[in-house]
């Protein structure tokens, strides 16, 4: 399809920069909305390859490691040293979080869809959009880069508490690879802050005539109360980490008690307290696992009720229970201090308020279930990896009620349960609904279909996969076999447990060796794949009415908006679909349940 | 086969369930709990389990089943176009926010006893973590800790009475570190700068595990101690003999540990 009049003329307006101004530092969201989704899929592979070495350790300790061993870790006669096993964990998680999971939705499928989706023409403002995609690059670089400097990558986890982060002599290692990490995460902190005042404006003003609220779809709804989040929480950890590089490099002790000392020499700063770093950080990082989830159960939202064909259940409730998620995140951050020496009266509280967020959750999950009940269900790819969605945020969410319980998490903190919880919240959740997303919009971004039998394949083979890999990790972390440790085998409490490990690792070898069928897929299917219609999937959101790929200005008419978007089934019209731009019969009635 | 999908998704409450029931069979399980409060932990532990699973089931089965019955292949009825039932929203807030509030509330009491409210008797034990050791200060001869006669001991090896509550100050000389007793389900993160308390009692003598539980640094794996729950009069018996070796200004090395 190419795109009209109107968008070559907005075609020739842009392309007149030349090569640079066009596709390097381009001002359309769609442009910018694609380099967010090759840079993150590229730094996907990255964390993944950095978890194979933690499974490595953890599967064959002190083994040297065939053929990457001489490469990677020759020094050490091919084995992984422990100062590396701790860089491992700290940038496995720094890069999925700030690189991956946190990008791909905000700035991949925020930026190229919502536009698309509310009827705007493109962000509201566009050259803060291009900045905050460029502003990830210096983070790029500091992070990747830090690999390369004396000493390595930071090594403090990624929650960088201190002393361990801040005191220089604490960790051999812990030289500039841990201030570039904290430099680099502000960058990811300034783009995110960037975006997210952009996704509200835009999604506030820029919406087409009829489009109002509560006719939204859930992924706009979604990354308008992400970008909320990201907008009152980034400060702090931003603040934070400015603290921090502070007391590195400028001698303040924020984050140090008064006579601390580490390696048997006396710290010069002092008078400030470890524990401020904590709260400081988990008040960001708290909202910032919901913004790594909202927008995933958004488009999951939108998917599920295409391929079910009939109205999602409970939009409003919907809508509400997303608030209330991210309302009631900004109260739970100190569940992650249960044991930290916090006062433990606020145990108590924070205890109370994470019960209470499982609610808006649960309710979710009804609504979901809700959804496909009655549904003449397509088992298009999209839709096959929405369910397992709905089915792994099940696992996840209800494994977070054990760690809420404060007496349980004296003894879960710090374990494999822990680890247990969050991949499944993150990979068999969050990152399902990216792969299910990505293959649902690729023929709006790349005007050509992926091929769906092997999307079948992708998925099977890593659904069974993640499972073999992350639900075992419950029953570890119920013996407390423990978080970021080299060798744990050499406890009496855990020694039975490396055969465990040893099938959790061979699983986690051959999960990332499959995710080829993805690559060739996604890459294959843009030159080879079937060229693709408006609307190849008969859905009702206004982006597919727009061309496969949109040109510069997206729509080649002005949209007028008659309904929601989840009018699939209506009694109203013949098809099964419903647009929202498609005008009403000359006699309909009100016949919605 | 058309019903290929539902059942891949029958799998997860299969597998999830198979994995609990045959974990045990394999050892792999809350470890062994010789503490007096751990039992109320592990209760809770346990309940939360049953609870979670039966929702868990539940959910997964609903989702099989809708996945099977409403498969288009197969579901040759008209879509139920209904947009949500305000009854239902009802039920399924209620319910679960009864359900969690249940479950907040009857865990407060373990909490504080475990972490609130200390017993009223003099500290038995100081342990400092620092990188990579766990090193204790028992009291001397004058039976008081803090006091000059004291004596420390860098090799791990933590001794303690049994059948008796004891009171730990903890600390750390440096970084962040935590002290894990797996088999008493006792842990505190140690700050240095900050001096806190634990408090607990072993049923049973024996040795067991003491874990470092929050990252500090490249040694953090292996920063082991044991923990020996001795009779009173083998307890006395060791302080004693700890006093001698201190007397005699012996050095204690920390075991090297493969």
């Amino acid at each position: 399809m190419t795109a009209d009049a109107h968008s070559d003329a907005h075609a020739e307006h842009a392309h007149a920069g030349g090569f640079l101004k066009t596709y390097v530092f381009s001002l359309d969201h769609k442009i910018i909305g694609l380099q967010f989704l090759f840079s993150t899929l590229i730094w996907f592979l990255i964390g993944g390859l950095l978890a194979l070495g933690i499974r490595w350790q953890l599967a064959y300790p002190w083994a040297p490691m065939p053929i990457l061993g001489d490469m990677v870790a020759s020094a050490e006669g091919g084995q992984i040293a422990p100062e590396n096993y701790t860089m491992l964990v700290t940038m496995h998680a720094t890069v999925m979080i700030f690189f991956v999971i946190i990008p791909i939705l905000a700035g991949a499928f925020g930026n190229f869809l919502i536009p698309l989706m509310i009827g705007a023409d493109d962000m509201a403002v566009p050259t803060l959009n291009m900045l905050s995609y460029w502003f990830m690059w210096p983070a790029f670089f500091m992070i990747g880069g830090s690999f390369f400097v004396e000493g390595g990558a930071a090594q403090g986890g990624w929650t960088s508490y201190p002393p361990l982060s801040v005191l220089v002599e604490a960790a051999p290692g812990s030289l500039n690879g841990q201030t570039l990490w904290l430099i680099g995460v502000t960058f990811v902190g300034i783009s995110s802050m960037m975006g997210s005042i952009n996704y509200m404006t835009t999604i506030i003003q820029m919406r087409a005539p009829g489009m109002t609220m509560f006719r939204l779809p859930m992924t706009i709804w979604a990354m308008f109360i992400t970008a909320l989040l990201q907008a009152f929480a980034l400060p702090v950890l931003t603040a934070a980490g400015i603290m921090q590089v502070a007391d590195r490099l400028f001698g303040t002790g924020f984050f140090i008690s008064d006579g601390a000392t580490a390696n048997n020499m006396a710290m010069a700063s002092g008078g400030g307290q470890p524990l401020l770093w904590q709260h400081l950080f988990w008040f960001y990082s708290h909202p910032a696992v919901y913004i790594m989830i909202l927008p995933a159960m958004g488009m999951v939202s939108d998917i599920l009720s295409c391929f079910a064909r009939k109205p999602l259940f409970g939009y409003k409730p919907m809508v509400y229970s997303i608030s209330g998620i991210a309302g009631l995140g900004f109260i739970v951050w100190g569940h992650h201090m249960f044991v930290s020496g916090m006062n433990p009266m606020l145990g108590m509280t924070f205890m109370v308020s994470t019960m209470m967020i499982a609610l808006p959750s649960a309710i979710k999950t009804f609504n979901w279930l809700g959804t496909l009940w009655g549904g003449k269900i397509e088992y298009t790819t999209p839709m096959l990896f929405a369910i397992s969605f709905v089915s792994m945020f099940i696992i996840g969410g209800l494994s977070g009620i054990f760690m809420a319980a404060t007496p349980v998490d004296i003894f879960i903190h710090d374990t494999y349960f822990i680890v247990a919880h969050f991949h499944y919240v993150l990979f068999s959740g969050t990152a399902m609904a990216v792969f299910g997303a990505i293959y649902f919009w690729y023929p709006k971004m790349f005007g050509r279909m992926m091929n769906d039998s092997w999307g079948k394949v992708h998925f099977t083979v890593t659904f069974i996969l993640l499972n073999c890999v992350f639900y075992p990790m419950h029953v570890l972390g119920m013996q407390g076999f423990p978080r970021r440790l080299a060798d744990p085998y050499h406890y009496d409490t855990f020694r039975n447990l490396l055969p465990l490990n040893q099938f959790m690792s061979v699983c986690a070898f051959l999960l990332v060796g499959f995710q080829i069928i993805f690559v060739i897929n996604f890459f294959g299917s843009m030159f080879f794949g079937p060229r693709a219609g408006r609307n190849p999937w008969n859905a009702n959101g206004l982006e597919w009415q727009a061309p496969s790929p949109p040109g510069h200005g997206n729509f080649d008419f002005q949209p007028i908006i008659y309904r929601g978007p989840y009018e699939y089934g209506s009694p109203e019209v013949e098809e099964d679909f419903y647009p929202q731009t498609q005008p009403p019969p000359e006699k309909a009635a009100e016949t919605t349940v | 086969m058309k019903h290929f999908w539902s059942f891949l998704f029958l799998l997860v409450p299969i597998g999830g369930v198979a994995t609990f029931l045959v974990a045990p069979y394999f050892n792999i399980w809350l470890p062994q709990d010789v503490s007096e409060h751990g039992k109320t932990i592990d209760n809770l532990f346990m309940f939360i389990l049953y609870l979670t699973g039966a929702v868990f089931i539940v959910t997964q089965l609903v989702l099989f089943y809708f996945s099977w019955k409403y498969n288009r292949d197969v579901n040759k009825e008209a879509v139920k176009f209904s947009h949500g039932s305000h009854a239902l929203e009802i039920v399924w807030t209620i319910l679960p926010a009864i359900t969690l509030l249940f479950i907040a509330i009857i865990q407060m009491e373990a909490w504080a006893s475990a972490k609130i409210r200390p017993p009223d008797i003099k500290p038995t034990v100081e342990v400092t973590g620092r990188q990579f050791n766990w090193d204790f200060r028992y009291p001397g001869p004058d039976n008081e800790l803090y006091t000059e006669d004291d004596l420390v001991r860098t090799d791990g090896k933590l001794y303690l009475p049994y059948d008796e509550t004891v009171l730990l100050t903890i600390n750390s000389a440096d970084v962040l570190h935590s002290f894990f007793l797996p088999n008493l389900r006792i842990k505190q993160d140690v700050v240095p700068g900050m001096e806190q308390s634990m408090w607990f009692k072993s049923k049973e003598k024996g040795e067991f595990d003491i874990v470092c539980a929050e990252l500090c640094g490249w040694g953090h794996y292996k920063m082991k101690g044991r923990v020996y729950f001795l009779d009173r009069a083998a307890y006395d018996d060791k302080l004693e003999e700890m006093r001698l070796e201190k007397n005699t200004m012996r050095v204690v090395l920390p075991e090297e540990d493969e």
